[in-house]
């Protein structure tokens, strides 16, 4: 089982797309979601609806990682081009249960940081904002993140709430009036893939990728982080996954940027 | 009481929306400004900025950041050199980033902006702009403005959602928290989005301005709507029966739109579904001049400025033989290039 086999970031495509059951609809933007998306349809879930942020609907095939969200692939052969309206109303409908987000920061409740570093009026690093993030985090029913374990990414206070996780934990998002039971249901790291405790809403270790240790998550993680008791380890990609990966998701090869 | 309390605590984002809301004078306007017969109204981009982009305006771009962009609209706006426009960051990308760049833009409300998506590039213009203070920015959410568009769209002067709540992204837009009189759940409500104008591409238009656009419309249907000012650039310009045989095809009828310009490639270097494929070595080209005040300064002369028009500019950026090889590309008659050998150059 060698390294140079597999990425770090083909872990997380695996381990991402392994989330996702047959027969429910996904609300993907750009990148590894939509690489997440098509392993899972080309493997486990066949059946799984693609919903693109940009309105496209369940596309026959995706022939290569589309560039951006709105690309015409997304739409091609499809069950619907919608409006913007239309996908994201779906979700607020409680139609699209899965909805995948990425960030710059994130914090033990799994809110997410994807607009600034630093202050908004004076940011050292701006980045471009909620795009559809703060939409699907507010309206999706399982959330599922995917971002590389940093201790300076995974940390106590966020510098901007880009889009909602679980507030301040318990059942602050309800009492903010965002929809029932939704909001983060997975982190999938570059190190492991976390859950939320059922009613603290704290972050928690669910399993680990091969030669990972619980001290090196602690170590990468800002907060204190919560331990499943059932904690698991998860095997290594098989070769047939990766040739999926490089032949099926990504021949187009965008993912050696990632 | 207790619903007097809840008033009491409701909040509000600090930074008010820097577009009109209120129906009232929208439909003083139109009445006064727009008329319902059909008038040739075939023009050329050039007229159309001219008279219908003003200085300072609010400006909603259609298409969705580099597809299906306004392009050669944009390109006229920069040579016109139009000043402190307010745009809808509504998933603009690479057309928002060249008219940063172009010193067209005051302020925006973002969506998302500066970014470009899965490209492993990114452009240096806008967090530069912020960091002078030479661009406001509120933060608002890309379903936020297909709300706002349609609350405008409806003749109405906010609409409720649920989203947005309880987050800085709240925090720094001009949405307010309301409660629902019916089942007294807490909402975000947005104010409706009555852009100055609205800068659309599409599949094809006939010269009245009814406009159809093929797959994903994102927004632009409600913007058409509820834009003061409406500018159609086509692909292709076709003849009334191509709607009046299939009414269903009006995706935006004449009476919204006030200009018509046929505008072949007009979304070049983004992409047209199933027409032309983006030009990425132009898009990493500009995206890498913007490091680099001379280099970005060079690259806006020589394809912007320089050009006789819009023709030239595509000459310049791409020759007739790479156009040929972008429309392969989006009709799968040929394979787009590695990424490895676009990205790595």
């Amino acid at each position: 089982m060698g390294s140079e086999k597999y990425t770090l970031t083909d872990l997380m495509i695996i381990a991402a797309g392994k989330e996702l059951p047959d027969g429910e609809a996904v609300l993907v933007g750009t990148g590894l979601p939509v690489a997440a998306a098509l392993f899972a349809q080309k493997t486990h879930a066949p059946r799984l609806l693609l919903c693109f942020e940009a309105g496209g609907i369940g596309p026959e095939k995706v022939p290569r990682l589309p560039l951006t969200v709105g690309e015409g692939i997304t739409a091609e052969r499809a069950v619907q081009a919608a409006t913007m309206l239309g996908i994201m109303s779906m979700a607020a409908r409680g139609v699209i249960q899965y909805g995948f987000l990425g960030g710059a920061q994130i914090d033990r409740y799994g809110n997410l940081n994807s607009t600034v570093i630093g202050t908004h009026e004076n940011p050292s690093m701006r980045f471009p904002g909620s795009g559809g993030a703060n939409d699907i985090g507010s309206l999706c029913t399982h959330t599922l993140i995917i971002m590389k374990h940093e201790r300076r990414r995974f940390i106590p206070k966020i510098d901007f709430v880009t889009t909602p996780g679980y507030l301040s934990g318990g059942n602050a998002r309800e009492l903010a009036g965002l929809p029932e039971n939704t909001g983060p249901y997975r982190v999938i790291s570059t190190l492991g893939v976390m859950g939320f405790e059922a009613r603290s809403k704290k972050m928690e270790l669910l399993k680990l990728y091969p030669g990972t240790t619980i001290k090196q998550v602690q170590a990468e993680t800002g907060f204190e982080l919560l331990i499943s008791k059932n904690l698991q380890d998860i095997a290594a990609p098989t070769e047939a996954e990766i040739r999926i990966l490089r032949t099926g998701v990504d021949p187009f090869g965008a993912l050696e940027f990632k | 009481m207790k619903n007097t309390k809840v008033q009491n605590e409701l909040k509000a984002g600090q930074i008010p929306s820097w577009g009109k809301c209120d129906p009232d004078q929208f439909r003083a306007w139109i009445q006064e400004n727009k008329s319902l017969l059909k008038a040739d109204k075939m023009t050329t981009m050039e007229k159309a900025i001219a008279q219908y982009v003003e200085d300072g305006c609010y400006v909603k771009l259609g298409g969705f950041g580099q597809v299906r962009t306004s392009m050669s609209a944009i390109f006229e706006i920069v040579r016109q050199k139009k000043k402190n426009l307010v745009l809808a960051g509504h998933t603009t990308s690479h057309d928002m980033d060249v008219l940063l760049s172009g010193g067209c833009v005051a302020r925006i409300e973002v969506a998302y902006s500066f970014g470009h998506e899965f490209r492993p590039l990114r452009s240096a213009t806008g967090p530069r702009l912020i960091k002078e203070g030479k661009l406001a920015v509120s933060e608002w959410s890309n379903a936020s403005f297909a709300w706002r568009l349609k609350a405008a769209a409806m003749g109405l002067s906010f609409i409720p959602a649920r989203f947005m709540l309880a987050t800085d992204t709240f925090n720094y837009s001009g949405a307010r928290e309301i409660v629902c009189p019916f089942t007294h759940k807490k909402y975000c409500a947005l104010p409706a989005l009555f852009p100055d104008v609205a800068i659309i591409h599409v599949n094809q238009c006939d010269k009245y301005g009814n406009a159809f656009i093929k797959g994903m419309v994102i927004a632009d249907d409600d913007a058409a709507m509820a834009s003061r000012r409406v500018i159609i650039s086509a692909e292709e310009i076709v003849d009334e029966e191509f709607f009046l045989n299939d009414p269903g095809k009006t995706v935006i009828p004449y009476y919204s739109v006030d200009a018509v310009v046929e505008s072949p490639m007009g979304s070049y270097p983004c992409e047209m579904p199933g027409l032309y494929w983006f030009d990425e070595d132009f898009i990493a080209e500009y995206i890498k001049s913007t490091y680099d005040p001379a280099s970005l300064a060079e690259h806006l002369a020589k394809y912007y400025y320089e050009p006789s028009g819009w023709e030239e500019y595509l000459q310049k950026a791409a020759g007739t033989e790479k156009l040929e090889r972008l429309k392969k590309i989006a009709r799968h008659e040929e394979e787009p290039p590695l990424a490895k050998d676009i990205w790595n150059k």
